[in-house]
């Protein structure tokens, strides 16, 4: 257990090193930094300047080493649009983008759980087909689109809902249930895969064997059961969560981290990019050594040693 | 793909409702510059016009024109094009890193093992498009940088895939006789190996193509993808939102158009899958 924990910190800590060398390597070695950290029409004089402000004429190792010490600290510079720290523009972004992902794995949650023990219980029944067809429909669906489309029929046809912003809670609506349907598809088929995977097992049999009622079967042998690999597919499809949330926020101009980290990629603003990015990665691999820990304890079986 | 495999895909019949629609719209990609009308040309006198408009000069507008009176159908076109171009070379390069490494990584273990898992589980961590963010935010957008995003990120599921069937199929009697009998490693790998390994390649390759498209338009609409002037479904879509209320046709279409290409490659992967796997 304690060796297990041992080996997926250090492998983090590579990850996290890999992604420092891959961000760095990208702004020194793409071309000229000073020319991607200035504006294009700075003058030769101030480019100059700059350049020996920054430390841009020591070696590589050296630079490298003087980005991962600042990385370490989580210090990435100061925003070049804004001027205030990078850090600080990301952590306050942080917020919206919570909102707008909790809310919507939640409300998949709520719908595409049972929706897939619905289709796995009714097997090959309409009900299957009709959901599962949808589910797959869903996953085949643009996410951007299904936010445009739902702006023209809320938005702008029925004058229900703000077609973009945020605010109050009807801002939250079209965002919440854009990036809603967007999870839903893959959750609905790995739901029902693994229910029905469970619904095979033995024990499962054993217990409709020895007459117990259907419901009690249902509910007490196979769902739970079939709930570790939905919980660690949560988990692990968190990136799509974050890929996802990046495409609405842009589409309902919502102030989270994605149209921060967009809109600095368009300006430029490669601090910001670099710690929104930074910052991300970080979070992510703490949630998926916290999802591979919470398998551990939903499953005693599982020995990660 | 052995017969019987194929037979049992051939008999069901969305396999075949699937082929129906792909091949049309490949074709349509495939021909798109055929079409006599640019995606660029604008007719300023006809801009936001709807689906089936005449234009003073007799031009037909079949899907509309856009805000600079270019012709939707023509952009459409041009878009798809781009979306299965991108799609296709990116799936090629991820094919051919993702079943190198996996080859080498299920064969060899060792450290080379150890380094090829621990890059898939590096990129299985991360969301596609915050490394593509990276990328583009510091190189800039173009066409080749978007297709090595995609191809150098979109590997790791191949990589997994032939990894787990190489090792398996190492300790298989064939191989090890193939072996045994001095048939060179690269040999054996090609002609024994990967053969065994080809029909999960094909459904796992359909599946990512879909994927493939999709993250090509999701960057071409956040303005990341394949620069204008070159027209981009992700592109046309973005333009479009803006005109959302007096022009519905530039938004709506191009989704549609995604939303018809990528449901029909995933009902085929879904059906290759079923087949191969009963």
């Amino acid at each position: 257990m304690l060796a297990y924990l041992l080996r997926r910190l250090v492998l983090s800590v590579v990850v996290l090193l890999g992604l420092t060398v891959l961000v760095f390597a990208m702004v020194n070695l793409s071309g000229d930094p000073v020319r991607l950290l200035l504006p294009p029409d700075a003058s030769a004089a101030e480019v100059a300047r700059f350049r020996t402000a920054m430390g841009f004429d020591d070696p590589l190792p050296v630079r490298y080493a003087r980005f991962l010490s600042h990385a370490v600290r989580l210090d990435f510079g100061a925003s070049i649009q804004l001027r205030d720290p990078a850090l600080g523009l990301v952590l306050e972004r942080m917020p919206a983008t919570l909102t707008l992902a909790g809310l919507a794995v939640a409300a998949a949650v709520l719908i595409g759980v049972p929706l897939g023990v619905l289709t796995a219980l009714r097997r090959n029944t309409a009900w299957d087909t009709t959901i599962t067809s949808l589910a797959l429909v869903g996953q085949s669906t643009p996410v951007f689109w299904v936010g445009v489309m739902s702006i023209l029929l809320f938005a702008v046809q029925l004058r229900w809902l703000p077609s973009s912003g945020s605010g109050s809670w009807q801002h939250l609506i079209l965002p919440v249930g854009t990036l809603t349907l967007f999870l839903l598809g893959g959750l609905v088929r790995v739901t029902r895969t693994s229910m029905l995977e469970v619904l095979d097992r033995a024990y499962v049999r054993t217990a409709t064997a020895k007459g117990q009622l259907r419901r009690l079967v249902v509910w007490k042998h196979a769902f739970r059961n079939a709930m570790i690999p939905v919980v660690t597919q949560i988990g692990l499809q968190m990136r799509f969560v974050i890929g996802g949330s990046v495409i609405t926020e842009q589409v309902f101009a919502w102030p989270g981290l994605g149209r921060l980290l967009v809109n600095a990629v368009y300006a430029r603003d490669y601090p910001v990019v670099e710690a929104g990015v930074f910052l991300i990665a970080l979070a992510l691999i703490v949630v998926n050594t916290l999802v591979d820990l919470s398998y551990l304890w939903l499953n005693p079986k599982v020995s990660l040693a | 793909m052995r017969g019987r495999t194929l037979l049992r895909w051939w008999a069901n019949p969305r396999s075949k409702v699937a082929l129906l629609v792909l091949l049309p719209v490949l074709a349509a990609a495939l021909l798109a510059p055929l079409y006599p009308v640019s995606p660029t040309a604008q007719d300023l006198r006809t801009t936001l016009a709807p689906p089936g408009t005449t234009s003073a000069t007799g031009a037909l507008y079949l899907l509309g024109t856009d805000e600079l009176g270019r012709d939707l159908t023509a952009r459409l076109l041009h878009g798809l094009r781009a979306s299965v171009t991108v799609g296709a070379t990116a799936l090629a390069l991820a094919l051919l890193v993702g079943t190198t490494l996996g080859l080498l990584a299920g064969w060899f273990g060792g450290w080379i093992d150890a380094v090829v898992t621990g890059a898939t589980e590096t990129l299985m961590t991360l969301p596609f498009i915050l490394l593509a963010i990276a990328v583009i935010g510091a190189v800039g957008a173009s066409t080749q940088v978007l297709i090595l995003t995609l191809g150098l990120t979109g590997w790791v599921s191949f990589a997994k895939l032939v990894r787990a069937k190489t090792f398996e199929l190492r300790d298989e009697e064939f191989v090890q006789a193939a072996h045994a009998l001095g048939v060179r490693t690269p040999g054996t790998l090609l002609r024994h190996v990967l053969p065994n390994v080809a029909p999960w390649l094909l459904v796992d390759g359909t599946l990512q193509f879909g994927a493939l498209v999709l993250a090509e338009a999701g960057l071409s609409f956040l303005g990341l993808g394949v620069p204008p002037p070159t027209p981009t479904l992700g592109g046309i879509l973005a333009g479009g939102q803006v005109f959302l209320a007096v022009a519905w046709w530039i938004a709506t279409l191009p989704g549609l158009v995604l939303l018809t290409l990528v449901l029909a490659i995933n009902v085929l992967g879904d059906t290759l899958r079923d087949a191969a796997a009963p």
